[in-house]
């Protein structure tokens, strides 16, 4: 059985937008996070703490909404993917 | 195929444009709602930003009867995976499982209870019923604001240009990210506690092994919920159900619990697949898909404003799940139903007024059994936040005293008894069973 995460996120089908469609809405405001729920929370790992920032690996995203609630800042600007974006499930 | 649904032409060239009835979203309540309205002669318009049931995910099982209410004997014809004949709860320690189960092939005569389903599949079916009714279901679409004027919703914007599309009523089924409800103020924050996180795998296997672990005939199918070690004794429930030739095996937390863990979600499914007795369910599978989701939990007391001048909500984005029988899908398919019936009446009346939509939530209400389960259980999330114990202690203690009772050592019935009783006492006080049980009867 292929067991790791990345081997699952290859499984799935996406049609990648130029531009991230999630925005942190001040950056800087991560920097003083101490919980950082979205690293842990998030299914598809898209979130990564990189040195000094926060990571946001947007093309990985399946789309749950878990970030934005978790988020203790509220510092997501969350909201889907463009029409016609993001991942598509084949069985769902 | 029916998830080649023959979209119509004017899909891709969205103009200025207007219908009877716009509906936010292509999934079970949204398509209900195309279905019927067109049916009944409207002309509506679904706006679906993926393409239908490419981007939903649920366990999954379809409840038979609210969804042959709007789709007739859809099982004939539509891409159902089983006939769900036996339903088990496993309540699961590290190393033990103490099983509840039921099975008749009863369920499967007749009209049968339910069936296993994948949403990617079953979702495009429903589009094409909805299409060959007469609605518009128009794919790669996503709205981003609700137009108004004044107090009264008069359509939405889409992301495509020039994309605003108007109607005298909307109705919204976004699904569980509320955003236009929210936007709207119909819906207030959502909190961690308001919604469970859900990963889930479907897992190719050939039908025969299938049919053979669970003790299945063709078509028929089995589910298994599990409670206790299956999500880490965190609040949640995972599950396992047969498809035709896959598994669907997922795991809900709320995300209240999640977040006082460093578990992840991936790291909750890695744990519960490797538990012995799950593991020995889906051994020598193939990950076909890995998904997540979220499920609304906040019931009773976190139901949106459902109506609006111009405006309903349904299915997810309402919030109308039952998080205790695992019921969302029949809720949304009542719902879109009962709003698009109370869309009709609107425009018999040609009052798209709250005063009129307001019977949308009231026929819901009164003709819906189920929904009024939503209250019955309004307490029913918060209770094992008060009561641990039921998701530690007392796992453990069924699992001692199943094990006790069927081992043969020499040992008295009684004094096994006894042991049982004492090892109880260590676990929780008198007091704190006590309490924990009556706050369970108030609960039923």
């Amino acid at each position: 059985m292929n067991e790791g995460l990345a081997d699952k996120l290859y499984l799935l089908k996406y049609n990648i937008d130029d531009e991230s469609h999630l925005v942190l809405k001040n950056p800087e405001r991560c920097k003083k996070c101490e919980s950082r729920e979205c690293i842990y929370r998030c299914p598809a790992e898209v979130y990564s703490w990189e040195g000094d920032h926060l990571q946001i690996a947007f093309e990985n995203c399946v789309e749950c909404g878990v970030c934005k609630i978790v988020c203790p800042d509220c510092n997501i600007d969350w909201r889907y993917p463009r029409g016609g974006f993001g991942v598509f499930f084949k069985y769902g | 195929m029916a998830s080649e649904q023959p979209f119509t032409a004017q899909a891709d060239k969205l103009d200025r444009l207007e219908f009877d009835v716009v509906i936010v979203g292509g999934g079970c309540a949204g398509l209900a709602a195309a279905t019927v309205c067109a049916r009944a002669g409207l002309r509506p318009i679904v706006l679906e930003r993926g393409r239908p049931g490419n981007k939903n995910v649920m366990g999954g099982v379809l409840y038979t009867r609210p969804t042959a209410e709007v789709f007739g004997e859809f099982w004939r014809e539509a891409p159902v995976e089983r006939s769900v004949i036996e339903q088990s709860l496993w309540v699961l320690t590290e190393d033990s499982a103490l099983k509840i189960g039921y099975r008749s092939k009863a369920f499967a005569e007749g009209t049968p209870n339910a069936f296993t389903v994948l949403r990617a599949r079953i979702d495009a079916w429903f589009a094409g019923q909805a299409a060959a009714a007469g609605a518009l279901v128009v794919p790669n679409t996503k709205v981003e604001e609700v137009l108004r004027d004044g107090e009264r919703v008069i359509g939405v914007r889409t992301s495509r240009p020039d994309g605003d599309v108007y109607a005298p009523v909307t109705i919204i089924c976004e699904g569980v990210n509320p955003q236009l409800t929210q936007q709207l103020g119909m819906q207030g924050e959502i909190e961690p506690r308001d919604m469970s996180s859900v990963t889930k795998e479907v897992i190719a296997l050939p039908p025969e092994v299938i049919q053979d672990r669970f003790h299945l005939a063709q078509d028929e199918g089995a589910t298994i919920e599990l409670f206790g070690d299956s999500s880490a004794r965190l609040l949640g429930l995972a599950w396992i159900y047969t498809n035709r030739d896959t598994i669907s095996i997922g795991v809900g937390v709320s995300l209240n619990d999640y977040v006082k863990t460093q578990v992840t979600p991936h790291d909750m499914l890695q744990r519960l697949k490797a538990h012995p007795m799950v593991e020995a369910l889906v051994d020598g599978g193939e990950v076909r898909e890995y998904s997540s989701h979220m499920i609304p939990e906040g019931g009773w007391n976190k139901l949106p404003q459902l109506y609006g001048d111009g405006v309903m909500v349904c299915g997810d984005a309402a919030m109308l799940v039952n998080a205790v029988h695992r019921e969302g899908s029949n809720h949304a398919i009542w719902s879109g139903k009962l709003a698009a019936e109370t869309a009709v009446l609107a425009h018999e009346r040609g009052d798209f007024s709250r005063r009129t939509l307001a019977n949308y939530w009231h026929r819901l209400y009164r003709e819906v059994p189920t929904i009024r389960d939503l209250r019955k259980y309004r307490y029913a999330m918060t209770y094992p936040e008060k009561h641990r114990a039921v998701l530690g202690a007392y796992p453990d203690l069924a699992s001692y005293a199943a094990r006790e009772m069927l081992t043969v050592d020499g040992v008295t019935k009684r004094e096994k008894e006894w042991r049982i009783l004492r090892q109880a006492l260590r676990a929780r006080s008198v007091f704190g069973m006590a309490y924990d049980a009556i706050e369970a009867l108030r609960l039923i």
